[in-house]
């Protein structure tokens, strides 16, 4: 049979592979140029206290310093959501690691000793270490000005007097209309601490302001756009004025979505007189001083009939915002909107907040609320399937969502908005052999099972979210594409060419795609998050190629002596539909074509195109009614363990996911992000957490203590996609970036919970943790 | 304390090099300085292996060494790495997303290969686990130096 596609779908090589396999890939740290000065931090090592005296006396000794920056320098409130943070702590500071003072200097390590050499008076408050305390009536207010900061973004609820930064209601059919119905009830709390994105690359980012006043930044970001935006806004800089490049990105995970070093680069560079400052993270500070990912205390209760048919739901989330709201109030919302995971509820309800606590500040991190409230919510349907004493699976089975329901902010779900989760979990069901048992004893004493999970999501992107493609043609006739889309190591320029490919019937290798960012160069994008840039960015492609095709055509029929519609684009030709041995190559004509005699038309083909998302509403305050995403990307996932009950360790052996993608544009691309986010989520769920001490201190900045899951401990991986094409998405696909991460924690806790014979309600699964629930400890 | 650059010789790549250092230098900044950015910082404290490089064959974390230490070494970073083999493999494997782990890996396997061309499984892990990658789920970069162990290539030349 013909294949309908010449280059969707197929594994085509990544266009980065060779240059970053051979270590020639330059990443923002990579470039060292002379005379560049560089900054470094005095941190604060107080979670919580009135900041009475700052002594930069001694700071100034050392030599080769050029500045000194405070929060005096500065004293205003920034932040993507609501403006809430001082770039500087002024007056107090609110967590540990908090930036304090910036010092210039020659070279780094003058800048470190100098920073070293600050004295920072503290007058301790008392310190707020989970968003349960810093909800009491009675809990010190971390923010005493809430009721003043600017509402960045339409949404943000923040309640002046107490500790909340976001507060998302969600009231979806007669709750207690659902409680009468339900014959059988589970109620259950959660929790986990905040951990960290740890991309590999630490955030990094150099400012410099030209005399002509121009603010030239390179960052290592996720959102080139957003930062130029928020320097622009917070620094009152007209957003013409700002240049940001961002080159190649080692890893991201969402961390880099928000803006943080590119404020205090700026503002090290202003008080320099707009000299090139470099500001570098140390892996301690990526860890403390920049912002991490949330972390959760949560309540739910659900019912059901006794057939397992679930009725009502009510959701407490308590996100653990830390001192900052920054995308964590997003986060809170995100998290409401899908409550529910992919399961049919009529009547449903959720307080879902953002707290402030003396925790380091969180950001986005890859699922976006959604591998925090999975875990919550496959926890508990696999705590109601026990109580029916039904099958995990048939549970869930008996209660997926279908297009004709709603979701909790009452979108109505049809074929396209939302994927075929049945036909994901049977299929995850048949990868980790599901009906060779879920309980098995090895002949060593050991426990084998298996847990499972399904999930949804969203983007939550903002309303007017969107991407820009402009295509340029060489005079060889290949095509230049150019988009604002970030290379954070997922292979989305690689997924854009393909598409492109598609569109001009064009070889791979006769298209260029840039993989840096220049804000000044390329068009406008929104970030590269919430899976969203193969749809936007993607669809912002096809257009651009339309655009291109039909400029050539039209040339094409002037050179051919034919009608536009008589022609078609393929191959690096434009050609006669019905004897395509008629063309011209596109390379004779992309810069004009040129009559015999010398006479030339056309001019250069520059193809445009752009997409933004629509029928996006905000929610309702009251009832969260509104439309927060374009579709509902949906999957299932499922682990299989090896645990030792003579310690409460354990083996991870099998992880398995079956995502509906839409349409895989390249699968093996799409498998290598399924990995990457399955290793993530079972990384973070197994090991990953901040550690505390009673001051508010991470006790484990460092990856020799923050422990990641190592090669040598991964499971087998099974990946599976289903293709329920998305009508408006690019080829039908859907995005998937975050996808992989999203059901790890509820599949891993379901399966030891379930070897243990323990209900594992917090996060990391240690076997510490696992001994203490055993114990009736926790 | 005498801050003052001193200077080292040292072979790196096969060229030897002098070059001027603080005492308390690491040798990750050095390299990096020189322009080899093909080590990358992740941790700066030993724990990540992105800024691995040989020395003397043997694969040491730059950010470990100070380059007082490194005087008369010889040294290869990823920039002389002539021998494309490893690279390919993990091409064909794609054993990277960002990126940004791969050098490290690289010489990591690549040394591996030459002390052990015929690694078993455990001793293949155990060499490998001493890096960090955050991106791939580290199946790919197993693959890509199973790869290299099946396919025997560095056998016949080195043993
Ligand atoms: S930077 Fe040297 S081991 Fe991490
Ligand atoms: S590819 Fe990104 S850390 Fe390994």
């Amino acid at each position: 049979m013909k294949q309908p596609f010449t280059y969707i779908g197929k594994d085509i090589k990544r266009i980065d592979l060779a240059e970053k396999a051979q270590g020639k890939v330059r990443y923002t740290d990579d470039t060292n140029i002379a005379g560049m000065l560089h900054a470094k931090l005095h941190t604060s090592t107080e979670a919580h206290a009135n900041i009475t005296e700052i002594d930069i006396s001694k700071a100034w000794e050392i030599a080769g310093v050029h500045a000194i920056i405070t929060g005096e320098d500065f004293p205003f409130p920034v932040g993507p959501m609501l403006a809430d943070r001082p770039p500087l702590a002024i007056e107090k500071t609110r967590y540990y690691g908090e930036p304090i003072a910036i010092v210039v200097a020659d070279t780094e390590q003058q800048a470190k000793r100098a920073a070293e050499q600050i004295q920072v008076t503290y007058e301790p408050l008392p310190i707020i270490q989970s968003p349960r305390e810093a909800m009491k009536k009675d809990a010190i207010t971390i923010h005493e000005n809430l009721g003043s900061y600017k509402v960045q973004v339409e949404g943000v609820h923040a309640v002046p007097g107490t500790n909340i930064a976001n507060h998302t209601k969600i009231r979806k059919g007669d709750i207690e209309q659902g409680w009468q119905q339900s014959e059988v009830m589970v109620e259950s709390s959660f929790s986990f601490s905040p951990a960290d994105h740890a991309a590999l690359e630490p955030r990094v980012a150099r400012v410099e302001i030209l005399p002509n006043g121009k603010v030239m930044v390179t960052t290592s970001t996720q959102g080139p756009f957003y930062v130029k935006k928020l320097l622009s806004e917070f620094f009152q800089i007209d957003a013409g004025n700002i240049m940001v490049h961002t080159p190649f990105v080692g890893g991201a995970f969402g961390g880099k979505g928000t803006v943080q070093l590119e404020f205090l680069a700026y503002l090290a560079s202003r008080a320099t007189g707009g000299k090139l400052v470099r500001i570098a993270n140390s892996r301690e500070e990526d860890m403390v001083t920049s912002p991490v990912h949330i972390g959760l205390e949560a309540t739910v209760k659900l019912g059901a009939r006794s057939d397992g048919t679930l009725t009502a739901a009510h959701y407490e989330f308590l996100f653990d915002g830390g001192a900052y709201s920054d995308m964590g109030a997003g986060m809170s919302k995100a998290a409401a909107v899908d409550c529910t995971g992919p399961y049919k509820l009529e009547h449903v309800s959720c307080d879902s907040y953002c707290m402030y606590t003396n925790h380091p500040y969180a950001t986005s991190f890859r699922g976006f609320g959604h591998p925090e409230l999975t875990f919550v919510m496959e926890r508990m349907m696999d705590l109601l399937a026990k109580k029916l004493n039904l099958d995990p699976i048939q549970l869930r089975l008996n209660n997926l969502i279908k297009p004709g329901d709603t979701t909790p902010t009452q979108v109505h779900l049809n074929a396209s908005n939302i994927g075929d989760v049945r036909a994901c979990l049977q299929q995850v069901k048949k990868s980790i052999q599901w009906d060779e048992g879920q309980r098995t004893k090895t002949t060593d004493g050991k426990i084998r099972t298996k847990g499972v999970a399904a999930f949804w999501k969203t983007s939550s992107t903002p309303s007017n979210a969107t991407a820009g493609v402009l295509l340029t043609f060489n005079t060889d006739g290949s095509v230049n594409l150019n988009c604002a889309a970030v290379e954070i190591g997922q292979g989305t320029k690689t997924v854009l060419a393909q598409i492109l490919a598609e569109k001009l019937q064009l070889d791979m290798n006769k298209i260029h795609v840039t993989i840096e960012v220049n804000t000044m160069y390329d068009p406008h994008q929104w970030k590269t998050v919430a899976s969203s840039t193969t749809y936007l960015a993607g669809r912002a492609v096809i257009a651009a190629a339309d655009d291109a095709i039909r400029q050539l055509l039209q040339i094409g029929s002037v050179a051919l002596k034919c009608l536009p519609d008589d022609l078609a684009v393929g191959n690096g030709r434009i050609y006669l539909r019905d004897s395509p041995e008629y063309f011209i190559p596109i390379k004779d004509v992309a810069t004009g074509y040129k009559y015999p005699n010398g006479n030339t038309v056309g001019g250069l083909i520059i193809g445009k195109g752009s997409h933004v998302v629509r029928h996006l509403t905000p929610i309702d305050p009251e009832t969260g009614f509104g439309k927060p995403g374009p579709q509902w990307t949906v999957g299932a996932q499922a682990v299989e363990v090896e645990y030792d009950p003579t310690d409460c360790t354990y083996r991870i052996l099998q992880a398995a996911t079956a995502l509906d993608a839409g349409k895989v544009i390249n699968p093996i691309a799409a498998r290598s992000q399924m990995r990457g986010g399955m290793y993530l989520g079972l990384s973070w769920a197994s090991r990953e957490t901040f550690v505390f001490d009673d001051q508010g201190k991470v006790l484990n900045p460092q990856f020799r203590t923050y422990d990641t899951l190592r090669l040598s401990e991964i499971p087998t991986y099974k990946v599976d996609f289903i293709e329920t094409p998305l009508i408006d998405g690019p080829y039908g696909a859907r995005g998937i970036g975050e996808y992989g991460v999203i059901g790890m924690a509820g599949a891993l806790a379901n399966s030891l919970s379930h070897a243990a014979d323990a209900e594992l309600t917090e996060l990391p699964l240690i076997p510490e943790l696992i001994w203490k629930t055993i114990k009736g400890e926790v | 304390m005498n801050h003052l650059p001193q200077t080292i010789q040292v072979q790196i790549n096969g060229q030897v090099k002098t070059l001027m250092v603080r005492q308390a230098e690491l040798f990750l900044d050095t390299l990096r300085n020189a322009g080899l950015t093909g080590a990358k910082p992740g941790c700066k404290n030993g724990d990540c292996g992105s800024c691995t490089i040989l020395v003397d064959h043997i694969p040491i974390q730059a950010c470990q060494l100070f380059s007082m230490e490194v005087m008369d070494k010889n040294i290869m970073t990823i920039e002389g790495l002539i021998d494309q083999t490893v690279q390919k493999a993990f091409e064909e494997k794609w054993a990277l997303q960002c990126g940004y782990c791969t050098p490290g890996y690289i010489l990591n396997a690549y040394a591996l290969l030459q002390h052990h061309p015929n690694a078993d499984e455990e001793t293949m892990k155990q060499w490998l686990d001493s890096n960090i990658c955050r991106c791939t789920g580290y199946q790919e970069i197993i693959d890509a130096v199973t790869l290299l162990i099946d396919r025997n290539e560095y056998h016949e030349h080195h043993s």
